[in-house]
């Protein structure tokens, strides 16, 4: 027995169990986010129940328990139809239900508002067009949708124009108040011409949104009534339906398209109904430039921060209390760094900004005001230790020889720095990146303080001069999983998109540092020694 | 024995060492040591681990500026130019008194940019003269026909012998007045210890070596002249014969016939 303990036997199971242990709660996470999340899009069949009583249900089936007093079973309907019944959930005891089916007529509409709709399709109301094309109801509701559509890219392309007029009557303005701000009189000829620029830019606004108007009310003439399942109608605007498909009608795939386009519109589109739908563009977007910009900025100050620690201050007490006190940095709470970055980036150095350049504006703050510019500073103060760490410890490791045989050959400290050693560190400057990107991904409590925004109207790039708009704020795939999953006036409809949101960001860190990872092996592969 | 022991050197002398002190803060190093080295010849300096050999070759290409508690008192003059002097380039310093390693040192680099990384870091970029030096190194350190074919291949692939010889092309394609050579064969089997002798041998025509070694048998096969020190101080310095055969000092003869050491 004794031998048995000596040959440490117990603590090869010990360790290995610790292993274990981890990864399969690692990968449990991994698992039910995958699960939940990748389901989603999924179309569910429609489900109609009906009751004793004569009334019925109908919805998708969102998960069946036993009751809490323990005799029979209770189903949880998704019913939709917000507008008609004020909640989209509802519970049904499995004692009182006849019979459960699939309509197969049973149409399933993605609205602009008030959720999905489940139901019948009952008429189609489309005085200005021809007779729409297609026997069945079904198809002349596409055939409906189609012009419909082609009409509302015609009216985007309107709006268009108007953002473009409202844009250049901002540029007036605040041109004007910079003129006034300068002591211009009002009767002076800059601001007269100015004043003169702004009213004929006022008429053609004025026709354009007139005309915005008119074809907008034209469209939402349109429309198509239907009927829920116990027969109440309900007309919709046909340019309100996002989408409208019969899934108890659906072969497996016309589901697979069904789930690729909408994980294209997940990809590509924007958020609707408080952001517990449609796409999620805005917030990958502002969740990788996010991450892009902090490594920018925390990537070279780590870096050259560090090779001055190693390289060139003096080893002594004042080093070491450095070097502590930078590790003790990458412990800080991160809401702290993110009220720094509040006090420091966007009022101290922003609301200078805003006094050195943009006086005439005051008090509406351009810089002084959260941002993305000052999300990615933050978090690249947070995130620095850490590359700096990392980079102190590579250059640590490096023969002492190579560096001998570098100055020995007649090259000045910074010439052996940028040849030899820098390369041979940047396996391990790398790792303190990858580090770091995952770190700043995950972190959303600094953000909600210096510039996230739940819904941002434009992207911080864009096609509009000078293209990078870092005053802007932005969207956050990870505020946006706090923001639906618990903010979010409708918690349980938001609940699949929470884990849709989970999954994204966990894959967009993924991606991230696979690549990262992938670049640290193949220079490492250059640059490490072999045994010799 | 401080004085400047015999006549060895005292025509041509390539470094001329006066009166040299050394210390590691308050622990001295070297005690007054006065030596010159003689042109296109190969120095042996031998002693037990701890004597000050390393130190004191370390101090002919001032590669002991980089630790910050060293000290230096004393003249080393090379080819007449003061070493010594706030008024030297430490960077063309190191250009003329080339060193080669106990541990060999390639740089993570292809075998070529190994053998012209001193010519690149002095500004040469022209690339027919690159190659150009850089065979004539490999040329020199007898590793161009095993490795011809390679040169663009990393130098982490070679066996330790090429990377040592690779090293010694290193320190001569810059071609520098000295070689500084520190124990360059204690991390190498016999085979390639026989080669790098070879090679010393055959450099010997062409520059001054001076090397460190632990080895009495690789000193007494090839240098010319011997140094023995112990503990700091410079023993005994003559020709290799007279020092091995028959050595003045009563201490070099122990060290030499193993009594110690």
């Amino acid at each position: 027995m004794q031998k048995y303990w000596r040959r440490g036997e117990p603590f090869v199971w010990l360790t290995g169990a610790a292993l274990t242990l981890t990864l399969v709660m690692a990968a449990a996470l991994i698992i039910v986010v995958m699960v939940n999340g990748l389901g989603v899009f999924w179309p569910t069949e429609v489900t109609q129940a009906k009751f004793q009583d004569g009334t019925r249900v109908m919805g998708e089936i969102i998960k069946r328990e036993p009751l809490p007093s323990g005799e029979g079973d209770r189903i949880q309907f998704k019913t939709g139809n917000r507008d008609l019944y004020g909640l989209d959930f509802r519970w049904v005891d499995t004692a009182g239900i006849i019979e459960l089916d699939h309509p197969v007529e049973a149409v399933v509409l993605e609205r602009e508002e008030y959720g999905n709709f489940y139901g019948f399709l009952h008429e189609i109301n489309a005085p200005d067009l021809d007779q729409p094309a297609g026997e069945t109801l079904g198809e002349q509701l596409s055939a409906v949708r189609q012009s419909v559509e082609k009409r509302q890219q015609e009216i985007g392309q309107l709006e268009e124009r108007v953002a473009g007029l409202s844009d250049r009557m901002q540029d007036l303005r605040l041109e004007l108040q910079k003129l006034e701000f300068e002591g211009y009189p009002p009767e002076s000829s800059a601001v007269k011409e100015v004043r003169q620029r702004q009213s004929l830019l006022r008429e053609d606004f004025d026709t354009l949104v007139a005309r915005h108007e008119d074809r907008r009310r034209e469209l939402r003439q349109i429309q198509a009534t239907f009927a829920d399942v116990s027969g109440t109608l309900k007309t919709v605007a046909v340019a309100d339906i996002v989408r409208a498909y019969y899934p108890n009608d659906m072969a497996w795939w016309e589901k697979a398209v069904f789930y690729l386009s909408k994980l294209k519109e997940l990809f590509l589109g924007e958020p609707r109904e408080a952001n517990t739908e449609g796409g999620l563009f805005p917030a990958i977007f502002g969740t990788v430039m996010l991450i892009f910009l902090m490594s920018l900025f925390s990537f070279p100050l780590g870096v050259i921060a560090a090779i001055y620690l190693r390289e060139y201050a003096k080893e002594g007490p004042i080093v070491r209390v450095v070097r502590i006190a930078v590790n003790n940095l990458a412990g800080i709470p991160s809401i702290v760094y993110g009220i720094f970055g509040l006090g420091f980036f966007i009022y101290g150095v922003g609301g200078s900004l805003d006094r050195l350049f943009f006086p005439e504006r005051l008090p509406t703050p351009t810089f002084g005001t959260g941002g993305i510019l000052w999300a990615s500073l933050t978090l690249a103060l947070l995130t620095v230790p850490v590359v700096i760490v990392a980079t102190d410890e590579a250059l640590g490791a490096i023969p002492k020889g190579v560096r001998e045989g570098s100055l020995a050959l007649g090259a000045t400290k910074f010439q052996t720095l940028s040849r030899i050693l820098v390369p041979m560190a940047s396996p391990g400057i790398m790792t303190g990146l990858i580090l770091a990107m995952a770190r700043a991904a995950g972190e959303v409590a600094p953000l909600m303080i210096t510039g996230v925004v739940k819904l941002a109207p434009a992207l911080p790039l864009d096609g509009d001069f000078p293209f990078l708009h870092l005053d802007r704020k932005f969207m956050h795939l990870g505020f946006h999983i706090y923001d639906i999953g618990f903010q979010s006036p409708n918690v349980e409809a938001a609940k699949p998109m929470v884990f849709v949101t989970t999954l994204l960001l966990v894959l967009i860190v993924l991606i991230m540092s696979s690549v990262a990872i992938h670049l640290r092996n193949k220079m490492k592969k250059r640059y490490t020694y072999g045994t010799f | 024995m401080t004085a400047k022991t015999m006549e060895i050197g005292s025509s041509d002398p390539v470094i001329e060492v006066d009166d040299l002190n050394f210390h590691y803060g308050s622990a001295a190093a070297l005690h007054n040591i006065s030596m010159n080295f003689t042109r296109k010849k190969v120095t042996a300096l031998i002693g037990p681990s701890g004597c000050g050999k390393s130190t004191f070759l370390r101090c002919l290409n001032r590669m002991n500026d980089m630790i910050d508690i060293a000290r230096v008192e004393g003249r080393i003059r090379l080819n007449g130019d003061e070493i010594y002097t706030p008024k030297l380039d430490v960077i063309e310093l190191r250009r003329r008194v080339g060193m080669v390693f106990q541990k060999s040192n390639p740089f993570p680099k292809s075998i070529f940019e190994n053998v012209v990384y001193g010519l690149r870091i002095a500004g040469v970029r022209n690339r027919a003269q690159l190659a150009e030096s850089c065979e004539k190194a490999l040329r020199s350190a007898a590793l161009w026909d095993e490795v011809k074919d390679r040169l663009e291949d990393s130098a982490l692939g070679l066996s330790g012998g090429q990377m040592q010889r690779l090293c010694i092309a290193r320190a001569i394609a810059v071609n520098p007045e000295v070689i500084l050579m520190d124990e360059p064969c204690s991390a190498l089997d016999p085979k390639s210890t026989a080669r790098v002798e070879e090679l010393i041998s055959e450099l010997r025509e062409n520059y001054t070596i001076i090397i460190v070694t632990h080895n009495m048998q690789q000193a007494a096969r090839v240098s010319d002249h011997t140094a023995f020190f112990f503990e700091g101080l410079l023993v005994e310095y003559g020709l290799t014969n007279q020092v091995f055969i028959k050595p003045k000092n009563k201490q070099t003869e122990d060290y030499i016939t193993g009594r110690f050491g």
